[in-house]
């Protein structure tokens, strides 16, 4: 582990900038559960600090917290004070890895096999997720349940089985060219497929390209691509987290491009952090400055550079549609405008606001997997706003946020269909009388 | 003492939380106040007044002390647990048990976050008016026990002109309801009234029953901007001489102008000396009016630019700017002190021009903003409490400033409370037999010594 990888060794003014005012508490999910001091952003801070100060070792209890919190940085879009939340989040877990507190045979097993064995591994991944595509799509899955043989499954596993995202077909590089759009164009982007989002919702990815084609801009997308590494960083693995930051700006050639976009809330709030995560590293600092000066978020950069409206369709029908923002999106990167004006470019579109549309869904990366009670919380709590707009449609730009919304309604068995607003828009312009993109990608959707 | 009150905590109250472990206490060890922290022995959430009572009963039996917390966001360290204590924390407790349109009244379990008690008024049309710029996380409860302010107090006033009734636990554990839902009332002496800003010192504050007003229809929003201070301040003095009163007078000195613009970038010129946001309500022709009268002051009075809202969007971004100013000061620096020095309104102009001055002599940063209308000003300190050198000039700083206050008939805090922070600084600022009296007061109210000990004097 690095020096700065650890409280004792952090920038203290980091700790400081708290000045325990409060303000973070009221929007905190935890705190909100619990009201317990220990549960909030201002509490896990004063644990931080206590540590930092030599008051206090990284205990059992500390790491427990540590993994409690949500990381949604709602308690960053609060703070008065300019807290770098998400910064002390990550290096408080990497020391809790660092302290081992949390060690166990089980934990040790599953973290070495996903961080460091699967999501290295990007074709390894790919794998798995053929090998799941085959498990739903050949009937084993159905077969499995309706055989009740997920009794046979310990407890946690069973609840997992049931959460298992469908797998799509096809990944990103069967259905996009690594280079696309106007040879000339005015503006040239980059694009990142992600991990999860590339097995399970590669058409997101195809309908970004094409709304970006739409907008005038050549996409290069490399075939293979790693995790971005914000799924270790979170984790309190930031050596891996590095390592994989380095290959993702080695896949790109990030001075020849004006943005490199993502759609993946989650990635694009790591990912813009390349430049603090390579800091010390004398071959990619400046790179990494570069890259994230140059990482945009898809909503960010289209709102950037006005968004071309699709024509309206003569016969179209009025679409109803909510929005539920990702927190890695509103919060992490603070983009909470561009995304309504993306939905809005859709003819016909009516967007009903969500109440809390900013509260967490749970989700949070792997949380649901850690913390299943907090996240159902959560989860039910979202369903039930959602459910109060009387909308059929949510969007979110998000797969962690996707995913766990779809099982919401699978669990209520609700017919609510969560979509990407990127495509919705893609659909738009496919539908449009000036349609200059092909039909929509032959992606069997999923059956969820 | 605390293992014996812990066993009879398990044994009386065997439901209630009670948290013991360090790294449960250590979040409890501080409030909002810089600097100041000290280690609880144990933390408890009771329920109702009832269980309030039982612990308090059992905690007087062992001779341990009590120190009650709302939301922990008080600035004069009010909050802050003593050696060995117990936390009472009443956060739990914030039920909103009756709103009462006939009366205009609330009555609020003093847990209930203030401004979930300005949203259920708001719902009844009606209106809390007390803000202060904590109130979304707030306690009604620790709002009353401070005797909180807020921006509305030249119009409006302040939480103790809205508390009709409170219950509250006495250090005996006795169970005391004082006041009514009636507008007079002279049956004896007005208990009520000393638990108002008593700090956790007197007693335990349960339930609230507060006064409620009609919602002001209309509401309109000016901004001016000024090269001098002294002009910002004559205009002040017009605007009242003019025999209005708005419900916003805002100052935002030449320091915190600048931090706004680093931070927010609202276009306030970087050379200005002062900014005022002033607000009126009411009803909408009087509001109209006021707005114009009120602009035509500022430009006669100086004021280089005059802005007027013409819509509630407008409003909000004339706001920004006040609304950013601490968040914006609370950036530069590792350390952020808040103070609330507070002088009577004509003395205003003086008194900023003193901070200034001090804040030069003593080569500190110091941004001042604050609550134009009622003579309440917010220096605000920016520094590093792991300077020492640099705090010890902040120190010596505050008390000149605090000196000059007293001296221009101001006070030390005007809406912060003394708690631990100003304990030094209420010495030089009043006289001997008021602090006396109020040690009587104590003594008559909490023998034992047990609620909140070591605070205010």
């Amino acid at each position: 582990m690095s020096e700065s990888h650890s409280l004792r060794s952090i920038d203290y003014a980091e700790l400081q900038q708290c000045m325990h005012c409060g303000m973070c508490l009221p929007t905190c999910p935890t705190y909100d559960a619990t009201q317990i001091e220990r549960n909030s952003p201002r509490g896990r801070i004063a644990l931080m600090r206590a540590i930092a100060d030599g008051d206090m070792e990284a205990t059992r209890t500390f790491g427990e917290e540590m993994y409690f919190c949500l990381g949604c940085l709602a308690c960053e879009t609060a703070c008065p004070a300019g807290v770098q939340y998400a910064h002390l989040f990550e290096v408080a877990r990497a020391e809790v890895e660092s302290a081992g507190v949390l060690n166990n045979p089980r934990r040790n097993a599953i973290r070495l096999l996903l961080l460091r064995g699967l999501f290295t591994r990007p074709r390894l991944l790919r794998l798995v997720g053929r090998a799941l595509w085959f498990y739903q799509a050949s009937g084993a899955q159905w077969l499995f349940r309706t055989l009740r043989l997920t009794t046979l499954l310990p407890p946690g596993l069973r609840n997992l089985e049931t959460q298992t995202p469908a797998a799509l077909s096809r990944f990103s590089c069967d259905i996009i060219a690594p280079r696309e759009g106007p040879i000339n164009a005015q503006r040239r982007v980059g694009m990142l497929t992600g991990c999860v989002q590339d097995i399970v919702l590669s058409d997101v990815n195809r309908d970004t390209v094409d709304v970006l084609v739409a907008n005038g801009c050549e996409v290069v997308t490399p075939r293979i691509q790693a995790c971005c590494g914000s799924l270790h960083a979170h984790n309190g693995d930031l050596a891996t987290a590095a390592d994989l930051a380095r290959r993702q700006i080695d896949a790109f050639d990030v001075e020849k491009l004006d943005a490199i976009i993502t759609n993946a809330a989650g990635c694009g709030s790591h990912l813009k952090t390349y430049d603090r995560l390579l800091a010390d590293d004398p071959k990619y600092a400046a790179r990494a400055v570069l890259w994230s000066a140059k990482l945009k978020d898809v909503h960010e950069f289209l709102s950037g550079i006005v968004i071309r409206k699709p024509a309206p369709v003569l016969d179209a029908q009025p679409l109803r549609v909510t929005y539920h923002e990702a927190c890695h999106l509103c919060h992490g990167q603070k983009i909470t405008r561009q995304p309504r004006e993306v939905l809005l470019a859709v003819p016909g579109l009516e967007l009903v606001e969500l109440p809390e549309s900013t509260w967490c869904c749970g989700s949070a990366g792997i949380y649901n997997i850690t913390q299943p009670e907090m996240a159902a919380d959560l989860q039910n709590r979202k369903l039930k706003n959602i459910l109060a707009t009387g909308v059929h449609i949510v969007a979110t730009a998000n797969p962690g946020c996707h995913l766990q919304l779809v099982d919401a309604a699978r669990k209520a068995a609700h017919t609510l269909e969560v979509v990407h607003p990127i495509s919705l828009l893609a659909r738009a312009y496919r539908k449009a009388s000036d349609s200059k993109i092909g039909p929509a990608p032959a992606n069997p959707t999923p059956s969820s | 003492m605390i293992a014996k009150l812990s066993q009879e905590l398990a044994s009386h109250l065997p439901r209630l939380t009670v948290l013991r472990e360090k790294e449960d206490l250590i979040p409890y060890s501080f409030d909002g106040t810089a600097t100041l922290k000290t280690m609880p022995a144990l933390v408890v959430f009771p329920l109702s007044a009832d269980e309030v009572s039982t612990v308090v009963r059992l905690a007087a039996a062992c001779g341990v002390p009590i120190v009650t917390r709302g939301s922990g966001t008080g600035l004069s360290g009010g909050s802050i647990p003593v050696e060995g204590c117990v936390v009472l924390c009443l956060s739990r407790m914030d039920r909103i048990l009756e709103v009462d349109a006939n009366n205009l009244t609330l009555l609020a379990e003093s847990g209930a976050v203030t401004q979930s008690v300005a949203a259920a008024a708001d719902k009844a049309g009606l209106f809390y008016p007390p803000d202060p710029g904590s109130m979304k996380i707030s306690t009604i409860g620790g709002n009353v026990a401070e005797n909180s302010g807020g921006l509305r107090g030249l119009k409006y006033g302040v939480t103790k002109d809205y508390v009709m009734g409170l219950e509250v636990v006495l250090a005996s554990g006795e169970i005391l309801f004082t006041g009514n839902k009636c507008v007079k009332d002279v049956a004896g002496y007005s208990i009520r009234d000393l638990f108002i800003g008593s700090e956790g010192t007197l007693g335990i504050i349960t339930k609230v029953l507060l006064k409620l007003i009609p919602r002001p229809a209309a509401r309109r929003t000016l901004l001016a901007v000024y090269e001098k201070m002294d002009n910002a301040a004559e205009t002040v003095s017009a605007i009242i001489a003019a025999k209005i009163i708005p419900c916003t007078l805002e100052f935002l000195d030449s320091v915190t102008i600048n931090c706004v613009e680093d931070f927010a970038k609202v276009g306030l010129p970087r050379d200005a000396a002062a900014v005022l946001l002033i607000e009126t309500d009411g009803h909408p022709a009087a509001v109209a009016e006021e707005a114009e009268l009120m602009a035509d002051l500022a430009r006669r009075h100086g004021a280089v630019s005059v802005q007027v809202a013409e819509t509630p969007e407008q409003a909000a971004a004339l706001a920004t700017a006040r609304r950013s100013a601490f968040s914006a000061l609370a950036r530069v620096a590792p350390t952020t002190i808040l103070e609330d020095a507070t002088v009577p309104r004509s003395e205003l102009a003086k008194m900023v021009r003193f901070i200034q001055e001090t804040s030069r002599k003593h080569d500190l940063r110091i941004g001042t903003f604050g609550h134009m209308g009622d003579g309440n000003l917010h220096p605000t300190f920016l520094t590093n409490e792991r300077n020492h050198e640099e705090m010890h000039r902040v120190e010596i700083a505050m008390k000149e400033i605090f000196d000059f206050a007293v001296s221009l008939g101001g006070t030390i805090t005007g809406e912060h409370g003394v708690g631990l922070a100003k304990k030094e600084f209420l010495r030089r600022a009043t006289t001997d037999l008021h602090l006396d009296v109020m040690r009587r007061m104590k003594q008559a109210f909490d023998p034992k010594g047990l609620l909140n000990p070591g605070k205010i004097f």
